[in-house]
């Protein structure tokens, strides 16, 4: 294990923990307006200081990892759930038309600059945590199918899977039983890494206005309302944005790390 | 940009850059020498210079791809819009518009004609530079795209110019020093830098060098009227926040191509020649790894025209972003559709350019596809 794969898990778990936590304990309702403690800097009451509402950063923070976590974490699911199936069906199918139409369309989906239309899709069908979703989800599916046809395609040159063919399984079955356990690894790699962008691209949006609405919390939202305030106020874009960079830099460090640990070949290389 | 930057995609010919056989370009490809220059030795000595007619043939097949992905993209732009609920005529008329009212002005704006008509009327005015007028301005769009592409297309350079100036030296340093604790140290920034959002890391500069400092305004964009300084100086801020990630990932990717590049035979060959570690490092190593970072900075390319779009907002910028969003709240529908496509057409051609001096240098490309 590495010195990456360690902080990075704990970076992770760390915020995972907020997020869990945040469902039965904060110290503050994230919600309760307190006019009279507005704009308060950190201190012994309220950890992180109050917003401009006089609520309590620190429960808004831990909600707002709620938001982002389920955002990005679905969004890989979408990623994964249409991806995998599609670099499957491409890798046992490769050359025929059908591999040709998936990567095909796989290209298509890349040539949108993603942000442009993730803010389209939000923008023209509502703005919503749910639309995010979907807009980044949909981002993520060709990056799955490409990374799971690459490795799908050469593990079919193996003697395995020769074995298996000659036993009689079908393409459907050796994709699900030898070839998908094979790349799983790096699938989960890749799934952080997605995850940790999805964050990021949750809170773009949030930013912009365009993902959760109030009265949801989310650190992008807590960045836009503090741009007003940054000049006497710094701690309220200090503190969401840390949020961000904690969660980000400790999933990018866990995917890091992960590869390293998971495939031996590098490890190898790397000394 | 921040949000999807980092999909750094592997492109098809990095690891492909394995020949070492020794073949002399004959003087009829001196437009390809020319064109070798800044590629790799083993591409100029590569066993098979590339002939012209594959070439065409090549070139032809891609931009036939290259018509039909555009084609595809249209249709997909245009019926998205188009299932968007919310009609622009009504939106435009209030609440309390006499449904005569409303009708006349969707025959005016062409909205009763059929959906293919309009989408066929779309498409062969882009192609002859007519964009339709806007909804709301009643301008012609592409006056309106114009304008907004002398902010944001300096700005997406401008950012590319930084991160590059950035993203070299790091990255080289980085590589030489594999191990050590610069090589740590670069590292971790880089790590720290993919991770910061672009548009948080904008609020901070602001705050430090906009109202603490007071060395540049909080937002706004001067014009370019008022000479070239003043406009490049109120893009400065915005052109490093875009710069920054960038700038991380880039430097990433030229360390691990260095790195690559310096586990081959012709690096071992120029050290046996005597040339020490750092020199074989900036006359070979250099000029061989240039390849996989300048595709990484063809994509970044539309990274940064679509990141753009956060930045615009934090800064008041009046770019091609706030172009779009003005559009989409006010439904202005033809105006996104046509900054949309504009933005995908140059994403998919840069990306067919950036093909195409690949299967150049690199013969075995060509029959891939």
């Amino acid at each position: 294990m590495s010195r990456n794969l360690i902080i990075g898990t704990v970076l992770s778990l760390l915020v995972l923990l907020a997020a869990l936590v945040s469902f039965v304990w904060t110290p503050f309702d994230h919600a309760a307006m307190n006019i009279p403690d507005k704009l308060q800097t950190p201190n012994g009451t309220h950890w992180l200081g109050t917003d401009h509402f006089g609520r309590d950063i620190f429960s808004m923070v831990m909600v707002g990892a709620r938001t982002s976590i389920a955002v990005a974490l679905v969004a890989v699911g979408i990623g994964m759930s249409i991806g995998i199936p599609l670099g499957l069906t491409a890798a046992a199918r490769s050359g025929s038309w059908l591999d040709e139409l998936i990567m095909r369309g796989n290209d298509l989906v890349f040539a949108f600059p993603s942000l442009v239309i993730a803010i389209l899709i939000t923008a023209i069908f509502g703005a919503g945590a749910v639309n995010a979703i979907i807009a980044i989800g949909i981002f993520n599916i060709p990056v799955f199918a490409r990374i799971t046809r690459g490795a799908a395609l050469s593990l079919w040159q193996r003697e395995f899977i020769l074995a298996a063919r000659v036993a009689g399984k079908g393409a459907a079955r050796i994709s699900t039983e030898h070839i998908l356990p094979n790349v799983a690894n790096l699938l989960i790699v890749q799934g952080t890494i997605q995850f940790s962008l999805g964050i990021l691209a949750e809170a773009g949006l949030s930013y912009v206005g365009l993902g959760a609405q109030p009265p949801t919390p989310s650190w992008g939202r807590m960045l836009a309302d503090a741009q007003t305030m940054v000049s006497f106020a710094p701690h309220l874009a200090l503190i969401p944005g840390s949020a961000i960079i904690v969660t980000v830099l400790g999933l990018n460090l866990m995917g890091d790390g992960l590869r390293d640990w998971l495939d031996p070949k590098l490890r190898v290389g790397r000394t | 940009m921040g949000p999807f930057t980092a999909i750094v995609v592997q492109p098809a010919g990095t690891r492909a850059t394995r020949t070492t056989s020794v073949y002399i370009l004959d003087n009829r490809h001196f437009f390809l020498r020319a064109l070798t220059f800044f590629c790799p030795h083993h591409w100029t000595y590569t066993n098979s210079a590339p002939n012209v007619a594959t070439m065409i043939r090549y070139t032809l097949k891609r931009l036939l791809s290259l018509i039909l992905s555009l084609a595809v993209a249209s249709l997909v732009i245009f019926f998205v819009i188009e299932v968007a609920p919310g009609d622009p005529a009504s939106f435009m008329l209030g609440l309390n518009a006499q449904p005569d009212t409303v009708a006349a002005l969707r025959t005016e704006l062409g909205l009763d004609q059929s959906k293919f008509a309009r989408y066929a009327s779309w498409v062969t005015g882009m192609l002859s530079g007519d964009f339709g007028t806007s909804y709301t301005y009643r301008t012609p769009v592409a006056g309106m795209i114009t304008d907004r592409l002398w902010v944001s297309l300096p700005l997406a350079l401008y950012a590319l110019i930084l991160s590059t100036l950035i993203a070299f030296p790091a990255g080289i340093y980085a590589a030489a020093r594999r191990g050590k604790t610069g090589d740590m140290a670069v590292m971790g920034a880089t790590q720290l830098g993919v991770a910061v959002p672009n548009f948080w890391f904008a609020m901070m500069l602001v705050l430090i060098f906009a109202i603490n400092l007071r060395w540049f305004n909080a937002g706004g964009f001067a014009g370019w009227d008022k000479g070239i300084w003043a406009g490049l100086h109120s893009l400065t801020l915005p052109a490093i926040s875009l710069a920054l990630p960038q700038a991380a990932i880039l430097a990433r990717v030229m360390r691990s191509a260095l790195l690559d590049i310096l586990g081959e035979d012709f690096m071992r060959t120029a050290r046996a020649k005597g040339l020490s570690r750092r020199q074989a490092l900036w006359r070979h190593g250099l000029r061989n790894a240039l390849i996989p970072v300048l595709t990484i900075i063809g994509l970044q390319f539309s990274f940064l025209l679509a990141g753009a779009i956060i930045i615009e907002q934090v800064f008041y910028l009046p770019g091609l972003g706030r172009l779009v969003f003005q559009a989409i709240s006010a439904r202005d529908l033809i105006v996104v559709e046509s900054v949309v496509m504009l933005l995908v057409f140059a994403v998919i051609t840069v990306n067919f350019l950036v093909d195409l001096a690949y299967a150049l240098v690199d013969p075995r490309l060509r029959s891939r596809t």
